[in-house]
């Protein structure tokens, strides 16, 4: 494997051409470890590179989505040792070796997240774009408070911005999910096409 | 976990692979015949908003596009041919196919199709067109496909078609309870000759089982799950990064940047200034920085210093605007768009009551979540060969895509390869396609895949804006407080001499074509800020001052709000019958009957409170809403409750439907509350979400949406639960206070929520 390359990178990264070049006009990268979804990934990246183009770039995890890049809209969030943070804003330096969940792991195993399955039942989507990181935010929300009033959840969905305005929907999801979190319900990946 | 990802990923693959199917590869599927039926829809006249059993004979004669196919363990899969943007036309006009054709929805699986209009129509979406559009065609797509399930099934049976009916999937003889499995005969099925559309049987609205009901999106598994591709979420192998960097003041072109010292920046792999045609919405002068990921080539612009000739570039000042405005309101403008009776009688009349305002409305961005973004793949032909182009886009418009690619680089439709992906957001941005060219531009000169990703603030200061404007607008009300005069100054802009999207006003707008004497006249002013169509272009604007002024007005004349619009509407009449997109006040009286008497309209209220009221039509459809408010004396203004009726004729996807009028009341609260661009000497002033504020959760009101489900043909509800919401919010505040909106954003005037 060329020096250079990400580890656990999938086949065509492996063949990216333009590495070779990059490394004759004399750039050295740092290595960063990232521990991300329980797997480690040793990645190449400048000190200040944002978490959120390490995920995205590096290790084609795009259910982090980028939307201002300022820590304003949410899109980016993931969980850093089990709180929320936004990706745009925590360096690889600052993430290096905590836990970093994304939203390609909250499901475990075969269960869907109650707010993933919750979001289904409500079909809060429209574009579908701010709602990676909006769940993102609200997982860590429940995992802290499992009963959350309307207000908690105003509070701690504030800082996620949501253009398509389902916002109202967000919410009857989170509560949604929190009931089924009261009631432990084990919520399986449904097979393709029955969702309706 | 794996498990499950490699799961979602398989399903991400098929599901959102229309794409990774190529031309060719779809033809030899479309080819295997006996495991797939597919069937074609009409592409006779794709422009045309009723194709139907009368003037689609031409079906089977001409083109054939494929949508449907049946495999023989029973999956259905259908192709939605139109961009999904977060209107839910991915999940709705399959509902219409699977109605028709009688399938089990949970056996339906919907996948984007390619992009080739010659197969599956027109692509593109917008203006709230493609429900009129394609009801009539998606009917006939299901109808076809069950009359040869049916031909299928009484072969198959030995039983008459004419005692066959389709349903669940499978085709049965209710008299005998026999039946077979769609999947059983689609082998047989696809064998048979396409049907003649005149022959073609619809179903009843009322034996609708699907139609009208709440289906979750298609794609909803894939979203949550972070498995949904959205154009800026493309990744091919060998693929390069880039950003383009443009002139700050719009249309400004690069005499110098310092190429040289980007180069060198770590992980970036070229930067090259490229020259462009001057067209805005295909190709400006900028710098192409390309590297190794996003953030480098992010980094690497904030070292970038280029020397910009402004010398044709815009030198808009919205101040100055406004300025230009303010003395233009005293006038008439320059071109009359109506003058009919004696209006001017009327405001001089001593028995009138004569009023006069001016509204102000400003330029507002997009502000898509997933800014402009375009992998493109161009690769010069060897020995002889053509080049090829593909393409990965977020597009509101594919078709135009082929049309900048053959525009700017002589690249003929058979040379470009589309791949539709998913939109996050697009609210009308996303029909300009200068994102694509400027990436084909920079793969083009690396001869090397290449992802354009704009920063948040080159997509806020290089959007194609809603325009803002004025109108400076005068009535009158006689002794009744009836009004008898409407005058309306409409200040708008133009592009090279050209009315921008949004920026017009017709002889039609309500209430001139409700009374005897009208004036409305124009004076349109050059900009060099690029404006293009935003949620209800025009409507979205015009509705703010019409719908307020019809308060003051109503206020003027002592009158009940409720009482002076449904007086205006007057006796049910179809300005011009059989034209959707005309006025229908029986349709009008009938919504704002119902929001008002939903919203508790006259009744008694909590102290503090106002109710305001306010009518729309546009888009074909007719919507009226009630906001119910409060403000304290810091100017905190809490919207407690919006109350909509909306008559689009009959709803698909009712859980669609009633997502996109609360979206929309959102969006346009949002946007009167805090959103403003400006410009000095032709920049754009705002960058990013810390001065260009959107709403949050916490200000969110109680949205309650009723639906009056006429018999009319199914309209489109994109973008028309947006207009009436500014003017309920305006109306609503001057009950509650005593103070007028007359300008947004409301934050100008002092207000936060």
């Amino acid at each position: 494997m060329p020096i250079g390359l990400p580890v656990g990178l999938n086949e065509p990264y492996a063949e990216m051409s333009w590495l070779a070049t990059m490394r004759t006009n004399g750039v050295t990268m740092p290595k960063f470890i990232l521990q991300v979804n329980q797997t480690t990934h040793t990645i190449d990246a400048e000190a200040d590179m944002p978490l959120l183009w390490a995920l995205r770039d590096l290790l084609s995890l795009v259910g982090t989505k980028y939307g201002c890049g300022i820590g304003q809209c949410g899109a980016c969030t993931v969980h850093l040792a089990g709180k929320s943070v936004r990706s745009c804003l925590l360096t690889v330096k600052d993430a290096e070796k905590l836990p970093i969940t994304t939203i390609e792991a909250l499901a475990q195993e075969q269960n869907l997240h109650p707010l993933q399955q919750a979001w289904i039942n409500q079909d809060v989507a429209q574009c579908g774009y701010c709602q990676t990181g909006q769940i993102m935010t609200a997982a860590a929300l429940l995992t802290e408070n499992p009963q959350p009033t309307d207000d908690d959840i105003d509070q701690a969905m504030a800082g996620n911005y949501c253009r398509c305005g389902t916002y109202p929907r967000i919410k009857s999801a989170i509560k949604e999910a929190s009931a089924l979190i009261s009631q432990n319900i084990q919520i399986l990946v449904p097979p393709e096409g029955d969702l309706a | 976990m794996n498990q499950l990802l490699t799961s979602i990923q398989q399903i991400l693959r098929q599901n959102s692979q229309g794409q990774a199917i190529d031309r060719r590869q779809f033809l030899k599927l479309a080819g295997v015949a006996g495991t797939s039926l597919l069937l074609i829809a009409p592409s006779s006249d794709n422009q045309a908003a009723n194709i139907n059993a009368d003037n689609a004979s031409t079906v089977g004669a001409v083109e054939l596009n494929a949508f449907v196919s049946i495999a023989s363990d029973g999956k259905i899969t259908i192709y939605s041919s139109n961009p999904e943007m977060g209107q839910g036309i991915k999940t709705a006009l399959p509902m219409i196919i699977a109605e028709e054709l009688g399938a089990d929805w949970t056996d339906v699986e919907v996948l984007q199709s390619p992009v080739d209009s010659a197969r599956f129509g027109r692509h593109g979406a917008g203006g709230s067109t493609t429900i009129p559009r394609t009801f009539d065609q998606m009917r006939q797509l299901g109808a076809s496909a069950r009359e040869m399930l049916l031909i299928a099934g009484a072969i198959s049976m030995e039983l008459p078609k004419n005692e066959l009916v389709t349903r669940l999937s499978q085709v049965v003889h209710p008299p005998t309870g026999n039946f077979m499995r769609f999947g059983q005969l689609a082998a047989l099925a696809a064998k048979q000759p396409l049907p003649n559309a005149k022959t073609l049987a619809y179903k009843k609205a009322e034996d609708y089982t699907l139609i009208g009901t709440s289906v979750t999106g298609v794609d909803n598994l894939e979203i949550t799950t972070g498995a949904a591709l959205f154009g800026i979420d493309t990744q091919i192998p060998d693929m390069l990064y880039a950003i383009y960097h443009k002139c700050p003041a719009i249309g400004g072109k690069v005499i110098n940047a310092n190429i040289d010292q980007i180069k060198k920046l770590p992980g970036i792999k070229d930067a090259f200034i490229l020259k462009g045609n001057d067209n805005v919405r295909e190709l400006l002068d900028g710098v192409a920085i390309v590297g190794s990921n996003t953030w480098a080539v992010f980094k690497a612009q904030q070292q970038l210093v280029v020397e910009w000739d402004e010398a044709d570039a815009s030198k808009d000042n919205w101040p100055a605007m406004v300025k230009q405005a303010e003395a233009l309101a005293k006038t008439t403008g320059a071109t009359t768009v109506l003058d009919k009776g004696k209006p001017e009688k009327q405001f001089t009349d001593p028995e009138n009551t004569t009023l006069e305002a001016f509204y102000e409305y400003p330029f507002v961005a997009h502000l898509c979540l997933e800014p402009m973004n375009c992998t493109a793949s161009y690769q010069t032909g060897t020995a002889g060969g053509k080049d090829t182009l593909e393409l990965w886009i977020p597009t509101q418009a594919p078709e135009r895509a082929y049309q900048v690619t053959q525009g700017l680089f002589d690249l003929d439709n058979d040379q470009v390869l589309i791949h539709q992906m998913r939109l996050g957001g697009s609210f009308g941005r996303r029909i300009y396609n200068e994102y694509v060219c400027e990436a084909t531009a920079i793969s083009k000169r690396m001869n090397a895949p290449v992802k354009l990703t704009w920063r948040r603030e080159d997509d806020i200061q290089h959007d194609f804006y809603r325009v803002g404007g004025f109108q400076a607008v005068k009535g009158a009300i006689n002794s009744n407080g009836q009004l008898v005069a409407f005058k309306d100054h409409f200040i708008g802009m133009l592009n090279n001499g050209k009315a921008v999207s949004g920026s017009r006003i017709h002889a039609t707008e309500f209430p001139a074509q409700n009374i005897r004497h009208a004036h409305i006249s124009k004076t349109m002013l050059e900009i060099g800020t690029p404006c293009g169509p935003w949620r209800a272009p025009g409507s979205n604007t015009s509705a703010f001052v019409i719908q307020s002024f019809l308060h003051e007005l109503a206020l003027a004349g002592k009158r009940d709000h409720l009482d002076f619009l449904l007086e205006l509407m007057g006796e049910p009449r179809w300005f011009e019958s059989g034209n959707i997109r005309s006025l229908n006040t029986g349709r009008a009286s009938a919504v704002i009957r119902l929001a008002a008497e939903k919203a508790g309209w006259g009744g008694k209220l909590a102290a503090g409170h106002g109710l305001g009221l306010a009518f729309y039509f546009s888009h074909a459809a007719h919507v009226a809403e009630v906001a119910e408010v409060s403000v304290d004396s810091a100017k905190k203004l809490t919207v407690h409750k919006v109350t909509v009726a909306v008559d689009v004729g009959p709803i698909i996807n009712m859980s669609g439907a009633l997502s996109q009028v609360s979206g929309a009341v959102i969006d346009g609260l949002s946007t009167m509350m805090g959103q403003k661009i400006t410009m000095q000497q032709g920049r754009i002033e705002q960058s990013n979400l810390h001065d260009y504020k959107v709403l949050r959760m916490p200000s969110v009101p109680i949205i309650n949406t009723h639906f009056i489900q006429s018999k009319y043909p199914p309209t489109g509800l994109g973008e028309p639960a947006l207009p009436p919401l500014a003017p309920a919010i305006g109306n609503a505040i001057f009950a509650a206070t005593g103070e007028r909106v007359r300008k947004m954003p409301l934050a100008e005037l002092g207000y936060t929520i």
